[in-house]
């Protein structure tokens, strides 16, 4: 469908554009807001990949809680916003790896083994994981309740120590 | 005509080799964390596509991981920006080059 087409266009648009503008601008509250619109972009293909609670996931801790945490962050440090220049000695360097590991990922890996003509390249169309899917996945006995509980736990320690390691004393 | 899978595994690789360049070039902390969550969610699009198009496989596992991940994702962000928040404190700088009291 040409639709799904043009959506997918917009969204990873979205979500390349976001992500090349976060590394480049020079202002850290731009990169992070940049950053919000690269996240927006991702929770645009979680919709086309028919998982839409993580889409709303991806607005509400993403773009709610941790873009805003980010912002929070670059405020407290308020002085480093405009470092006069954003990139260390060796970004070269980083840009090619990033360019060799792009490359090698995408002749080495995707195209031959899932690109033009291969399998998988149709979706299922029975599975739509709603809501209710993959909450009874999540704390269902034969599911992932395990894993789900030792989350939480993970949540609380974080939780713990950042205000430890952030208090003031 | 469905997009195939291979759009959305070079749209992941590229929001990754991004991410993996701003953790490996910006000397700002706070930028680093942010290749990071780039990072982190360049591979959360990887896991719902394959979970999408996997044709053996019709359990949640593949959203259940995405769900985990962006657990994940929330307790790093707030470990780290503490711990940038901490060193700032500390040294009046957030430039990584600037923390290099364990360099040898």
């Amino acid at each position: 469908m040409f639709v799904q087409y043009l959506a997918f266009a917009i969204f990873s648009a979205f979500a390349i554009i976001g992500a090349a503008m976060v590394v480049w601008s020079r202002n850290l509250v731009h990169s992070a807001l940049f950053l919000v619109m690269s996240l927006f972009g991702v929770a645009g293909l979680f919709i086309l990949l028919s998982a839409p609670f993580l889409a709303a996931i991806q607005v509400l801790v993403y773009i709610g809680a941790i873009a805003i945490l980010i912002i929070f962050a670059v405020m407290l440090t308020r002085s480093m916003t405009a470092i006069r220049e954003p990139f260390n000695t060796q970004s070269w360097l980083g840009a090619v790896i990033g360019a060799v590991l792009f490359v090698s990922l995408v002749a080495g890996m995707i195209l031959p083994v899932w690109g033009w003509g291969s399998l998988p390249t149709l979706p299922q169309s029975d599975v739509v994981g709603t809501t209710r899917d993959i909450g009874i996945a999540l704390v269902s006995a034969d599911g992932y309740v395990l894993p789900f509980e030792v989350a939480s736990l993970l949540l609380t320690a974080a939780m713990v120590g950042a205000i430890v390691i952030a208090r003031e004393d | 005509m469905v997009i195939p899978l291979w759009m959305y595994l070079i749209v992941a690789a590229s929001i990754f080799s991004i991410g993996v360049f701003a953790v490996l070039a910006r000397r700002n902390a706070v930028a680093v964390l942010m290749g990071i969550e780039l990072m982190l969610n360049a591979v959360n699009v990887n896991l719902v596509a394959f979970w999408r198009y996997s044709t053996t496989d019709s359990s949640m596992g593949g959203q259940v991981f995405a769900a985990f991940l962006f657990v994940v994702a929330a307790a790093e962000a707030a470990v780290g920006l503490a711990i940038v928040i901490a060193v700032y404190r500390n040294r009046r700088s957030v430039i990584v080059e600037d923390v290099d009291m364990l360099r040898w």
